[in-house]
């Protein structure tokens, strides 16, 4: 590792790291110190996510009806987006490891390229995951909540080629909201700390009556049954569910509420996936950071890019966690 | 600095002639495996849907591949290839021994609190 050595005036130190230890400079050995410690800390997130499904392993919602949406386009593409996300963060990373290559070579525009190039592979991959947050709060179809927390969602029997096929229908789509009395309570209008949230546009007894009004609509609970789809229930069961169990409508997702199935899915989901976008982002400022020290020349003079080889470290270790969330919350 | 790379993958079934000709290769075969996880995540074979050690071959399938990644990335992005076999082996069992620990104690925590939710003590369906 000659041409990356760093010369400073801690050389011949023991504890400055002048001897090497590991055959690493001491910036390095600490920055795997910090890898190995951060890739712990997300092991035990996503350990945990793993705890709570293995809990719900019967009733988990499916990746590929929940996350079915690619920008600009209608329609039902699961796994497309994310897989293009998962490129962006892979070929970000090559460039990163082009960049640190031409470092070695002391090329000080070719550096310059492509960390530029890194910087908007992370700002497009940090923007796809905004997007992909404000897609799963929004929601999509609806849901109606037990009283036991179970989430019921509906839809009717399809023919597609022949055979029945169970197609979701939006709750909007067969509901008619009644006229309510109920105001939603805001702070101005009561006791000043104490308010509401905004109330579901369509109340459990809305939900009845428009299933009562569609015979075709019927509703599915969360059980996974033996060809693991979600178990659809007869228009009998369905009516009887809402009306005995019904809680609230719930649209969209947050930390409270999850139409698309148990809450612990949506709270994993914005921890993790959350975790990991706070992580591209501060990478991407690292980033530009040492784009502007490399522009300065600042590398140039000290006569080693060994700095953007301990960014690109951190930034290729980002790309590794995603592999592994890409994996548990879209794949498996 | 570059005669120092390690430029052999796949245990020296390609040598690459150059580090960037290697990234490149890594990038490829990254692409390929991405490519396999999606198509078998959209498609979902009837065929791997049977159970394998307790999950289905088809989850086996997924995580296999993403060590495959993790290793690939490690290995060629973050330079490990060329480290010396004491930071490397620092770095790589720590994580492994911990993680491999953790996953075992709290997966089979919550399978034992799915059984006991599944033989009714609690009751979850009202």
């Amino acid at each position: 590792m000659d041409t990356t050595a760093v010369s400073t005036d801690t050389e011949g130190k023991t504890w400055g790291g002048g001897n090497k230890p590991l055959g690493a400079s001491y910036g390095k050995l600490m920055m795997w110190f910090f890898i190995v410690s951060d890739a712990l800390t997300f092991s035990g997130f996503l350990v945990a996510y793993g705890f709570s499904r293995f809990k719900f392993i019967d009733s988990w919602p499916i990746a590929d009806e929940v996350f079915t949406h690619v920008p600009f386009f209608h329609g039902n593409y699961p796994m497309i987006y994310v897989a293009f996300m998962t490129f962006v963060l892979i070929m970000s990373s090559v460039t990163m490891v082009l960049a640190v290559d031409a470092g070695h070579h002391m090329k000080k525009n070719k550096v310059i390229w492509y960390m530029f190039l890194t910087i908007i592979g992370g700002a497009i991959f940090v923007g796809s995951q905004a997007w992909e947050w404000a897609t799963f709060i929004k929601g999509d179809y609806s849901a109606v909540q037990t009283n036991g927390g179970n989430i019921i969602q509906f839809g009717e029997y399809v023919d597609v080629d022949g055979e029945q096929k169970f197609k979701r229908v939006a709750v909007a789509d067969f509901t008619i909201a009644s006229a309510s009395e109920r105001i939603r309570h805001e702070s101005e209008n009561g006791i000043w700390y104490s308010d509401e949230k905004a109330l579901p546009e369509f109340t459990v007894d809305d939900v009845v009556k428009g299933l009562q009004a569609n015979s075709n609509i019927v509703a599915r609970t969360q059980i996974i049954n033996a060809e693991g789809e979600k178990t659809v229930m007869s228009r009998a069961e369905s009516i009887d569910m809402i009306k005995n169990n019904g809680k609230q409508v719930v649209s969209g997702a947050n930390l409270v509420i999850n139409e698309y199935g148990t809450n612990l899915f949506a709270d994993f989901f914005f921890f993790i996936t959350g975790f990991h976008g706070f992580h591209v982002f501060s990478g991407v400022v690292i980033n530009i950071i040492i784009f502007f020290n490399v522009i300065l020349g600042t590398y140039e003079r000290r006569g080693s890019y060994e700095m953007v080889e301990k960014v690109g470290l951190y930034w290729h270790f980002v790309d590794l966690v995603w592999v592994f969330v890409f994996t548990f919350f879209y794949l498996v | 600095m570059a005669e120092a790379h390690k430029l052999e993958i796949l245990r020296g079934l390609i040598k690459f002639k150059s580090n960037t000709s290697k990234i490149w290769g890594v990038l490829i075969l990254l692409t390929i495996i991405t490519l396999v996880e999606v198509v078998l995540g959209i498609y979902k074979p009837e065929a791997l849907k049977a159970k394998l050690l307790g999950m289905k071959a088809l989850n086996w399938i997924f995580i296999i591949l993403t060590i495959v990644k993790a290793y690939y990335i490690t290995w060629d992005f973050m330079h490990m290839r060329d480290e010396t076999a004491s930071l490397r082996r620092m770095v790589v069992w720590t994580a492994v021994f911990l993680i491999c620990y953790l996953v075992f104690i709290l997966l089979q925590e919550g399978g034992y609190i799915q059984r006991i939710y599944e033989s009714g003590f609690i009751k979850r369906d009202f």
